[in-house]
């Protein structure tokens, strides 16, 4: 478990970082809604008349005056995309970082099969998901319950646990790119999780390319969809897993042969 | 036993070439010297040993053990240091020692603070405030601290001063009469020439002589020096000619005799005939083989 500990270690202030960020974004956005509700009911009605930019974002299938409705909006954006862009940018530097930094060659001249170091490293890229999101879940609930709301604890359950899965779902991704990378680059990062992003919001507009929905892991963590269903959505919560679990696999096929320069 | 043995070991990198159908041998135990100019496939050699390449086509062995399939166990037993030493910027030198035993599942505590004080390196400051010296110097602790039975050295005296140059070659016949094979790789002849008891030489991917540095230096070729002017256009076997106003410098491969020849038909005042030291040799084993 040596790389396991050493990768986390070396992560320890990006980590910090973002979930400061995320936090402190998501705390600022609770906060507000009570100022919010009592201006909602007019708000409410500009909301879900802005034509396609209200069903860009789902706004037409919740009540913003309603705190999951608010919640699952401004607060799934800000979770959402920033928690996509964290595990964008660790996953698609985590192999490659060690050929653009120069590393790898001490790392790779040390009796640690490839396997094993490409298994380390994706367990430390999933440890850290998976503490930046209960840290997240945990402090979310935290502040509702200081401004005094009624924590809809299943509604943001479902929530909570689509944002983990499209974030598991994108590190997959870019760790598998990341092995066939020479030199890491936040770019391809950035860009896999904004597109990923973009696809979903065209989606919403419309139905012509709703397939779309299948194909971007925001397809299911859509707040406003999550929360008007009252499920996750099995099959494509599915269908991503299976690209995560190819891109994984491709990560280690393609690591094991690679010529370290 | 061999340390290291290779058979038609070759690595392209697409089309351009990296090694081409190498065959080297080097006996457990040696000092061995690997002599190339830049790019002529020294460390593609050493990565290809180590398992950071794959190779093209042929095979590869350390210590009867197989560069491919049997990678880890080789590198239990291999202390490798790479001609840039290049380490995690922000971790101390005492963390990235650390760091290598627990990787190697080892305790080198006291071998790695032996080390550190006869290197005079400070274990507990920032790699990334340490100079291109030190940064080596923490590769060689890096490298040595296991004690392994087979010590691959890339270019490893660049960014040494000449006190620690001599204290990390102390280390290194230590660590040879100990039995530890050596295999330093270089392009710095005199170190060969001083260090080495066997070498190779390598040019564009392929080893064009090896044998001890003993027959490597004397090789029929020798220094010719005149002071005075003589014809020597009929001599066959003449390299790297050197005329100046009065003098006459080249080295020289035929017939002794027929070179004496030539030399009493002339105004020579002064000659020396000597062994030519490993550089010319080098050149000599190069132009060699540009003239065919």
């Amino acid at each position: 478990m040596s790389i396991f500990k050493h990768e986390l270690k070396r992560n320890q202030s990006s980590f910090l970082t973002w979930t400061l960020a995320i936090g402190s974004l998501l705390m600022i956005c609770i906060i507000l809604f009570p100022e919010m509700k009592d201006e909602m009911s007019g708000v409410n009605d500009i909301f879900s008349s802005m034509g396609s930019f209200t069903s860009a974002f789902g706004m037409d299938k919740l009540n913003f005056g309603t705190f999951i409705g608010y919640y699952a909006i401004e607060c799934g954006n800000i979770l959402g995309l920033g928690g996509a862009f964290y595990a964008s940018l660790q996953a698609i530097n985590m192999l490659s970082k060690e050929e653009k930094d120069k590393t790898a060659e001490f790392l790779l001249s040390h009796p640690v099969t490839r396997t094993r170091l490409v298994t380390e490293k994706l367990m430390a890229l999933i440890f850290e998901i998976t503490m930046m999101n209960l840290i997240i879940y945990l402090w979310a609930m935290i502040v509702i319950l200081i401004i005094k709301e009624e924590l809809p604890l299943a509604q943001m359950n479902l929530l909570h646990l689509s944002y983990y899965f499209m974030q598991i779902e994108l590190t997959g991704i870019c760790f598998g790119i990341s092995a066939w990378m020479k030199r890491g680059n936040m770019g391809i990062g950035i860009g896999i999780a904004m597109t990923m992003y973009l696809l979903n919001l065209i989606a919403n507009l419309t139905t012509s390319v709703s397939f779309l929905k299948y194909i971007t892991p925001f397809g299911y963590c859509d707040g406003a969809n999550v929360v008007s269903l009252g499920h996750l959505e099995g099959i494509k919560i599915f269908i991503g897993m299976i690209f995560c679990t190819l891109s994984v696999l491709y990560a280690y096929i393609k690591y094991i042969r690679k010529d370290i320069y | 036993m061999e340390a290291i043995k290779t058979i038609e070991l070759t690595k392209m990198y697409g089309q351009a070439r990296g090694i081409d159908h190498l065959d080297l041998k080097v006996e457990a135990g040696d000092f061995f010297g690997f002599i190339g100019p830049n790019g002529a496939g020294k460390s593609t050699t050493i990565r290809t040993l180590l398992g950071l390449m794959r190779p093209t086509s042929g095979t590869g062995e350390i210590f009867g053990l197989d560069i491919v399939q049997q990678r880890e166990m080789i590198l239990q037993k291999t202390g490798y240091l790479p001609s840039e030493a290049i380490f995690y910027p922000n971790m101390k030198v005492k963390d990235i020692l650390e760091f290598s035993s627990r990787l190697r599942k080892m305790d080198c505590q006291k071998e790695a603070k032996y080390l550190c004080e006869r290197l005079q390196l400070d274990p507990f400051k920032k790699i990334e405030t340490l100079s291109l010296g030190n940064r080596k110097k923490v590769a060689i602790v890096c490298a040595l601290q296991h004690r392994p039975d087979l010590l691959i050295l890339d270019e490893p005296t660049t960014g040494l001063d000449p006190l620690m140059q001599k204290v990390f070659f102390d280390i290194l016949h230590e660590r040879n009469q100990e039995g530890t094979t050596i295999f330093l790789s270089s392009h710095v002849l005199s170190e060969i020439q001083r260090h080495c008891t066997r070498a190779a030489i390598i040019r564009e991917g392929k080893i064009i002589a090896c044998d001890t540095i003993d027959v490597l230096a004397k090789t029929k070729a020798k220094r010719v020096n005149i002071h005075g002017s003589v014809a020597v256009d009929t001599l066959t076997g003449i390299r790297d000619l050197k005329e100046g106003k009065d003098t006459l410098s080249f080295l020289y491969s035929g017939d002794m005799l027929t070179l004496l020849h030539t030399l009493s038909t002339g105004d020579v005042q002064d000659l020396s005939i000597s062994e030519p030291d490993l550089e010319e040799i080098f050149l000599h084993y190069y132009e060699k083989e540009e003239n065919i």
